[in-house]
This record gives C-alpha cells, structure tokens and sequence, in this order.
C-alpha cells in the first residue's frame, strides 16, 4: 500500500499525535497518554506516520522518541499553493472575458 | 481572491469578486463558449464537447495542455436556482465520457452588491484520496504556469 503525507493526516488522531510531537519530540507512552485509545492504537498511529516519513524514531538510551518531520508537512502547503495558483489564472481570466462582454453589452 | 482548505471536512471553498454584474458572471459560468475562455489555467485550454445546463443535464469537457493531450471531465447538473446558485458532480472521465469515481460535490452561489458579482465555490470531495488527486494535478498545471511564466519573461528581454 502507498503511503504518503495526506493518510498521513487523514484520521483525527493522527493529526492530534502530529500536534502534540511539533511540540517536542516524545516517547510512545507519553504520546497515548493523551489518548482515549489503547497503546496498541497509538502504535499503530506512529508507524503509519514513520511509513509516510512525517515522523522519525529516535533511539535515545533505553526509550524511542517520535520526531516531526517539519519539512515533510511544508509539502502539503507546496501542493495547495500551486492549487491556489491555478484558480488565480482562472479567476484573472475570467475577469478578462467579462470586460469584454461589459463591452459588448454597452456597445450592444 | 480567498481560499479555504479544510481538511477535517475535505472542502476547499474559493471566494472571488469581480467587477461585473451578476448577469454577465452567470453567462461566463453557465454557457460553453464563454465558459471555454476561461476555465483553463492558460497555457492549457478548455474544450467542451457538449453541455445542458439544466438539471440532470451535463457539460463534457477536456483540459487540453500544449501539446495536445486531453484530460476529460463530466460535470453533471444537480441543481439549478438561476443567477444566484448551481450545483454539480464532477468526476475526471475517459474520451467515452465513463467517469472515474469518486468524483467532488460543487456548490456555486452569486450575489451582487453596488455591480460587483461574489462567487462563492465550494468543494467537496469524498475521499481525501481525490483531494490529494486533485492538488497533484495542480501541482502539474502550475508547473506548466511557471514555465509559461518564463517563456513570457524571456520573449519580453528578447523584445527589450
């Protein structure tokens, strides 16, 4: 299964563990903490958020800390600006096509 | 120009003023050949095959790029409140007008105010799935933007 960077904020919790980490980088227990659902649940959360590389496990000592990968969620922000970019182009076109029309109609 | 993602709710809503009245707006928006004048993001071109605009009825369109590829569309008609409101389905299609599900719901309202027309476009999609679909082929037009974009630079160095 592919796995990319829009699954990746696609369930409700999994953005919820993607805020709580932005934060600072934190350990699996103390991310389900904050959680209504099982360890297990949370889990399986981050290794779907590790499998989109949103996030990296970090060995430190004896514990594992999930990171967020800031850069990875700017390509979110890439992907809708050239959306945004595309209804602009629309939207000065349009604005075209209408002052000539205005012009035809007052002409007319 | 105002532009909305929400991704809990898997809708992006474009908000845009023009300075025209509401009746001239409509036209552009509900009659094929204004339609096709616009509605691609240049350099690519809007070509549409056939279209009803009543309810039930539908518009079969293409995105044509450059060179000369075709990216099919079927928009049907779901309601129709004149000058002030329209819906559609709209779902990417092959050249035998099959759609490829899902597809995004579209709700488009026009209100005018001292001779300046306000549409407000709304869309969602089933799946974030067909969102994700949807700006990866943004991110391909604008591509084609930016180098649109450069090919005008240079002509106007070139003139200079």
């Amino acid at each position: 299964m592919r796995r990319d960077i829009f699954q990746a904020i696609a369930d409700p919790t999994r953005r919820a563990i993607i805020a709580l980490i932005a934060i600072q980088a934190m350990t699996p227990n103390a991310i389900a903490e904050n959680f209504k659902t099982t360890r297990q649940a949370v889990s399986r959360h981050l290794r779907i958020l590790t499998e989109c590389e949103l996030v990296t496990p970090e060995q430190r000592g004896r514990e594992i800390y999930y990171r967020l990968e800031i850069d990875k969620m700017k390509e979110i922000d890439k992907w809708l600006e050239q959306y945004r970019n595309i209804w602009e182009t629309r939207f000065d076109q349009l604005g075209e096509v209408l002052k000539v029309m205005k012009k035809k109609k007052s002409e007319g | 120009m105002e532009f909305i993602v929400d991704k809990p709710t898997k809708t992006v809503t474009i908000t845009a003023e023009f300075d025209a009245e509401r009746d001239l707006v409509w036209d552009a928006y509900t009659k094929p050949e204004l339609l096709d004048q616009w509605w691609a993001p240049r350099p690519f071109e809007s070509k549409t095959k056939h279209m009803n605009f009543e309810v039930g009825g539908r518009r079969f369109y293409a995105m044509v790029s450059p060179d000369g590829q075709e990216r099919w569309a079927v928009q049907k008609y779901t309601s129709i409140t004149p000058k002030t409101n329209f819906k559609f389905f709209n779902a990417f299609a092959d050249a035998d007008e099959n759609p490829e599900l899902p597809g995004s719901d579209w709700d488009l309202s026009f209100s005018e105010q001292d001779g300046k027309t306000t549409v407000s476009t709304t869309i969602y999609n089933e799946s974030l799935e067909r969102l994700e679909r949807m700006i990866e082929m943004g991110f391909k037009e604008g591509t084609m933007l930016q180098l649109k974009n450069l090919e005008d630079l240079l002509a106007k160095l070139l003139r200079a």
